[in-house]
């Protein structure tokens, strides 16, 4: 196998105003416009979008799922964080 | 998709960690969904690159059949429908190819795998589409087995393929529907409609039972993948939902199915059928399908004349950025 | 009456889209990649589109019964008004870019100018179509343009593409009684007063593909008049089997 490979875009829509966009999937493409007109053609067929945005795959820097630890359960102790940790007086319907 | 640079199947080569291997079970069995990067078992690995390559090489060449019909399909909106529903398979196709290709392998490699006849696809796709009531039967009983198949595939416990598998399902049953839709229109048709109907479901019936794969008694990979949560269901309990599910169907349409053992459990609710052929399956996976070769053919052409667009595009966007840079 | 003449314009439009797609519709399955495979065919559904809702309405304004199907499967080689472009065969992916091209960057100033027409119906159509048009302008554009400044074979063959078909692009520029009395009505546009954007269409693109603009030379004609190239019975033999082979049967 001798082909060089397309490179490999991956798709973000916005589905409706006021909405952020969410990863759709990805595409094969060359270079930036055709991956957009290919994300376009691809994951819009149904009306699901109103912008698009590609992101070449190579771009994307992900941490390593074995610094699960150290990255994100620090947060889990700090249960202040979240509004249930108080406890408001009766009188107080809502706050 | 995401960073591939962190899937590193070299890595994962020889003995495995029995520690490792045990959480990664204790995951599975608490429903939870691997990721690209987390580490797993070569073999889950391995499975799923061949679980999931093939079912987008079988949508791929699903295109074909149906696409057999394209230019004859006998009205402006059948034609819409059929030419949106190949076009969806080939979406499919997509789906699955980028959901492989989390686990480190690129789409080249897989249709390299394909077209070398490395790979394998669907069986039923080699069969021939011969009257336009098969692009009807192709909807109802192939993309209904298909369903059946899909729809348990949505909450497999490899991220990526169970989210391109939610994705699928929500497109598929518009594919069923227009088919059991134009098969409704013919058996209120003429006398000729009726018969190409009867015909077509004559001859799709038993290769869409076999779309299950063979019997669990024979089935080499279930254990595993039932362990690991890729597949939920055995090959004969999906057959048996399928059978199930159309029977009725077969009635309200008019039809008759060709299976002189099939008949009503009154005690369990479940339609007996008879058992397929599977020395004519195996000879199909074996490539001596009426329309294996041609399948194959017909593939190696379209990927071999686009060739030179893929390197233009490629040589173009190569120049650009090379202006850039200069720039 | 003018009824004939614009059931005689509305068909001449419907023939494009239908014939267009058909060609298109060959590609499906068989394309270079899928993104392109998929992108063809987006192509040639919103083109069925136009067809129907051009076929439906020519029917209406004949008044004699025939709804799309009877309209785009029921009538002969002779009876076809569609450009002698559209039926241009895909030898490859060049010619059916090309092609593309070539139409689109008519269609879409065309559509754009129609959603002025006096003719509600047709407006109507324009304000959707122009938007499709706009697209398929951009996709086969964009294409001309990498295949064009792409490698040397892309280069030739979308270059022979472009010397072959260009004989076919005067027709869309002809204007004669049945035009001519619509753009009277300001109901039809006149093709000549959209030439000067599909010039700059092309030669934009023709100029960032590196491809030289063929030098003005024979134009050839007939399709408006159903004096078609060879292809088009080839077209319609497999298109109209169906509906020929069982008259009376519904799909
Ligand atoms: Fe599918
Ligand atoms: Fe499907």
């Amino acid at each position: 196998m001798s082909e060089q490979a397309t490179p490999l875009w991956e798709v973000f829509i916005r589905a409706r105003n006021g909405m952020s966009h969410r990863h759709a999937g990805s595409v094969h493409a060359a270079d930036a416009e055709m991956a957009l007109q290919a994300a376009r053609d691809v994951y819009t067929r149904r009306g699901e979008g109103l912008s698009i945005w590609v992101v070449p795959s190579a771009a994307i820097i992900a941490n390593d799922p074995d610094e699960k630890g150290e990255m994100f359960e620090p947060t889990a102790s700090k249960i202040y964080r979240h509004p249930t940790f108080y406890e408001l007086p009766d009188e107080v319907a809502n706050m | 998709m995401y960073t591939q640079a962190l899937n590193n199947p070299a890595v994962e080569a020889g003995v495995e960690d029995e520690e490792k291997l045990a959480a990664f079970q204790a995951r599975i069995d608490r429903e939870e969904k691997i990721e690209p990067n987390d580490w797993m078992p070569a073999a889950y690995r391995k499975t799923l690159v061949r679980q999931i390559s093939q079912h987008a090489h079988s949508e791929v060449v699903g295109m074909l059949p149906e696409g057999n019909w394209v230019t004859r399909a006998p009205s402006l909106k059948r034609k819409a429908i059929l030419l949106a529903k190949i076009q969806d398979e080939g979406g499919h196709g997509l789906y699955l190819y980028s959901a492989a290709e989390t686990l480190g392998v690129s789409r080249e490699e897989l249709v390299d795998q394909l077209l070398t006849g490395k790979a394998k696809y669907s069986s039923i796709f080699n069969y021939p589409t011969l009257n336009w009531a098969d692009v009807g039967a192709v909807g109802w009983l192939v993309d209904g087995a298909a369903i059946m198949n899909q729809i348990p595939l949505c909450r497999c416990s490899f991220g990526p393929y169970s989210r391109a598998m939610i994705r699928i399902c929500k497109e598929e049953s518009f594919h069923q529907r227009q088919g059991y839709d134009l098969l409704v229109a013919m058996m209120k048709g003429t006398a000729e409609q009726q018969e190409m109907v009867q015909d077509a479901v004559n001859r799709l019936w038993w290769p869409a039972l076999m779309m299950f794969g063979p019997s669990d008694k024979d089935s080499k990979h279930s254990a595993d993948s039932m362990k690991w949560k890729i597949k939920r269901f055995t090959n004969d309990e999906l057959r048996q939902k399928f059978v199930d599910a159309t029977v009725p169907q077969a009635k309200v349409l008019g039809i008759s199915l060709p299976d002189p053992d099939l008949k009503l459990n009154e005690e369990t609710g479940h339609w007996e059928h008879g058992e397929p052929d599977w020395d004519e399956f195996y000879n199909t996976i074996k490539g001596n399908g009426i329309c294996n070769k041609q399948r194959m053919k017909d593939r190696i052409k379209a990927h071999e004349d686009g060739a030179w667009v893929r390197e233009a595009a490629q040589a173009y966007a190569a120049k650009q950025a090379a202006k850039k840079s200069a720039a | 009456m003018t009824d004939t003449a614009l059931f005689t314009y509305c068909m001449r439009l419907a023939d494009d889209s239908a014939i267009l797609s058909q060609r298109l519709g060959e590609w499906c399955g068989h394309a270079s990649h899928l993104e392109e495979d998929i992108a063809l065919t987006n192509i040639a559904l919103d083109l069925i589109g136009h067809a129907r809702e051009l076929y439906t309405y020519a029917g209406q304004i004949e008044g004699k019964g025939r709804d799309e199907d009877a309209l785009c499967f029921h009538r002969v080689e002779r009876e076809f008004n569609n450009l002698l472009l559209v039926e241009q065969p895909n030898d490859d992916f060049a010619y059916a870019i090309m092609r593309q091209f070539l139409f689109s960057a008519f269609m879409h100033p065309f559509w754009e100018a129609m959603m002025n027409s006096k003719d509600e119906q047709l407006a109507g159509l324009a304000a959707k179509a122009e938007k499709e048009a706009t697209y398929h302008l951009r996709h086969s554009a964009e294409w001309v343009i990498r295949l064009g400044d792409g490698t040397e074979e892309s280069h030739n063959r979308i270059n022979n593409a472009l010397e072959f078909l260009w004989m076919y692009t005067g027709e869309m520029f002809e204007c004669d009684e049945v035009v001519s009395s619509l753009v009277a009505k300001e109901v039809a546009i006149d093709p000549m007063s959209i030439k000067h954007l599909w010039d700059e269409t092309v030669n934009t693109v023709l100029v960032r593909a590196n491809l030289e603009r063929p030098t003005e030379s024979w134009m050839q004609t007939g399709g408006r008049k159903g004096e078609h190239s060879e292809h088009l019975g080839h077209i319609l033999s497999p298109m109209q089997y169906l509906q020929r082979s069982f008259p009376q049967a519904q799909w």
